[in-house]
């Protein structure tokens, strides 16, 4: 990276660090910061979007629909945490690979699933075998937005349908007696107001989502924890311009003042934005001007 | 095998009891069973001990959040922040490490870097900072009237946080604390999943259900099962929780009573 990091050994303690601390590993392990990041750009609004069609599932006047809601919602909060994303992934993958394989290979006369062994044609594998690593690792990645969006949604759809629940009946009579339809008073009375209700059981979720993100190291994806524990192992002079010991411990310290930061940052916003949402609103904190 | 020859060689395989070799090629639903019910022993030890002892801290920490000397209500502040606003996941790997590093200095810290005391002392101080927390909000909740007429009865000092103050306390965050009890039970699944090494194959359900998904390729039987056990401590915790809540609310009218609203899991 710097110019005087050509030979290592030689340099004092803070070049030292400041050559270590940008080697191509290490910018592979910054990297995995902005891909937790992503991660939860995308899974936040994918999860919410997610839990709005549960809630709306669930309150619907179709029977089957509001079943599927309530299913929803109840099952995947019934299901213990960490099982459920180590078994929602492998779940996930055969299923794309068997209807991809119901489609590329209609001719296959063997049996999927042969004894303990899960069998698909090769033009049905996901990735295909050919394809280079990155392709595997934004898979992987794809898996892994999918199950956390669709385990966070069904705790954002229970959230949701509770604010939906929350909003004063009085309003939602008045928007009918000015004759608004039921589609005119869900979108133009209910949605603007079930956000202040929503916002501290949103707010937690978040929090819970942002510390679950370490669980993607067990979705295979190559995130902090990864790099933290490749980096931090004892290499000795043979293998790396960079020898040291065992750091396990202040990588992870590092790790673990990282999540600290996310979090006090993210209860700032929600601060901010529960003030920004009570605007206006009929309750203690939002006194209307 | 029979199953009840099978439940005899694995129902504590997990404390090191009983045949030695995890089963291997045919994989009967009896055996799935039984190791992972094997492997829950430990998840209830985790659970049962590190709720029971995080507890007594965990009413420490409010009262020091809720102190006005910021001596004693900085530190606790700052134990519920560390502990609630980082990953559970981290902290055992972090924890384990550090266990890892004491360990070459005094024979002490020889048992930390194993499972049944490292990960329960990481699991002790993260339920007592997230049960601290409920606890807090609920000394701020207790209604004042209850404690001017404590007040005005001559009660002050121990006595009125004995008789007055603790038990509103334990009646209002009652509730939340059943659901905290229930994501506890949870994240003891995490213990070997982190840093923490299983000796001589001795784990807990989860390590005993990932190990039958491994060898069959089929998550299909296992993790199902392993729901199962969990839907099943979560219904005992439930009943047991709800109990106290009786308890606790019984001099009061009807319509004031608390509920409980169970939730199932989060990840923390």
């Amino acid at each position: 990276m710097f110019s005087f990091c050509t030979d290592p050994s030689t340099l004092d303690t803070f070049r030292w660090f400041a050559c270590y601390l940008t080697t191509g590993k290490h910018m592979q392990l910054y990297f995995a910061v902005v891909v937790v990041l992503t991660l939860l750009a995308i899974t936040a609004p994918t999860a919410l979007l997610f839990g709005f069609g549960g809630a709306v599932a669930a309150r619907s006047q179709i029977a089957p629909l509001r079943w599927f809601g309530k299913a929803y919602m109840a099952i995947v909060r019934g299901i213990p945490d960490i099982a459920f994303f180590m078994f929602f992934v492998i779940t996930l993958d055969q299923f794309f690979e068997w209807i991809r394989h119901s489609i590329k290979c209609p001719d296959w006369s063997e049996p999927i699933r042969q004894g303990n062994d899960f069998i698909v044609c090769a033009a049905a594998k996901l990735p295909l075998s050919s394809t280079p690593q990155n392709v595997h690792e934004i898979y992987n990645f794809f898996l892994a937005v999918l199950t956390f969006s669709i385990v966070y949604g069904a705790f954002s759809a229970q959230v949701l349908f509770g604010a939906m629940n929350a909003v004063p009946r009085g309003q939602i009579e008045t928007a009918q007696a000015y004759g608004m339809s039921q589609r005119q008073t869900f979108w133009r009375i209910v949605v603007p107001q079930m956000w202040i209700y929503a916002l501290p059981g949103l707010s937690n979720l978040w929090m819970i989502l942002t510390k679950a993100t370490p669980l993607l190291f067990l979705l295979s994806v190559e995130d902090l924890t990864y790099w933290a524990m490749q980096l931090a192992k004892t290499v000795n002079e043979r293998f790396s311009d960079y020898p040291h010991g065992d750091w396990r411990m202040q990588y992870f310290l590092a790790l673990l003042v990282f999540y600290l930061i996310l979090t006090r940052v993210s209860e700032v916003v929600f601060d901010r934005l529960t003030q920004r949402v009570s605007r206006g609103q009929g309750i203690a904190g939002g006194a209307s001007t | 095998m029979s199953c009840w020859e099978t439940f005899e060689s694995y129902a504590l395989r997990s404390l090191g009891l009983g045949e030695r070799l995890l089963p291997r090629g045919e994989f009967t639903l009896c055996e799935h069973f039984v190791l992972i019910g094997s492997g829950l022993i430990w998840n209830v030890y985790f659970g049962l001990l590190a709720l029971s002892s995080g507890f007594v801290l965990a009413t420490v920490l409010a009262l020091g959040k809720n102190s006005d000397n910021a001596l004693l209500r900085k530190p606790s502040e700052w134990f519920i922040f560390l502990f609630r606003g980082s990953p559970l996941f981290i902290q055992f790997f972090f924890a384990y490490f550090l266990f890892l590093k004491l360990k070459p200095m005094h024979p002490v810290f020889e048992p930390l870097s194993a499972a049944w005391l490292g990960a329960l002392i990481v699991l002790f101080f993260n339920t007592a900072a997230y049960s601290g927390e409920i606890f807090y909000g609920a000394l701020r909740a207790i209604p004042k009237g209850d404690v001017d007429s404590a007040n005005a009865y001559g009660f002050s000092g121990w006595p009125r946080f004995k008789r007055i103050v603790w038990p509103t306390m334990l009646r209002l965050a009652w509730p939340a604390y059943t659901n905290e009890a229930i994501f506890l039970f949870h994240s003891t699944t995490l213990v070997f999943f982190s840093g923490f090494p299983t000796w001589q194959q001795r784990g807990d359900a989860l390590y005993y259900a990932r190990y039958f998904a491994d060898k069959t390729f089929n998550p299909f039987i296992p993790y199902p099962i392993l729901a199962f056990y969990f839907i099943l401590l979560t219904l005992l915790l439930i009943g047991i929780f709800g109990w106290v809540n009786r308890r606790l609310n019984r001099h009061l009218p009807q319509n004031a009573r608390l509920s409980l609203k169970p939730r199932m899991n989060l990840i923390r």
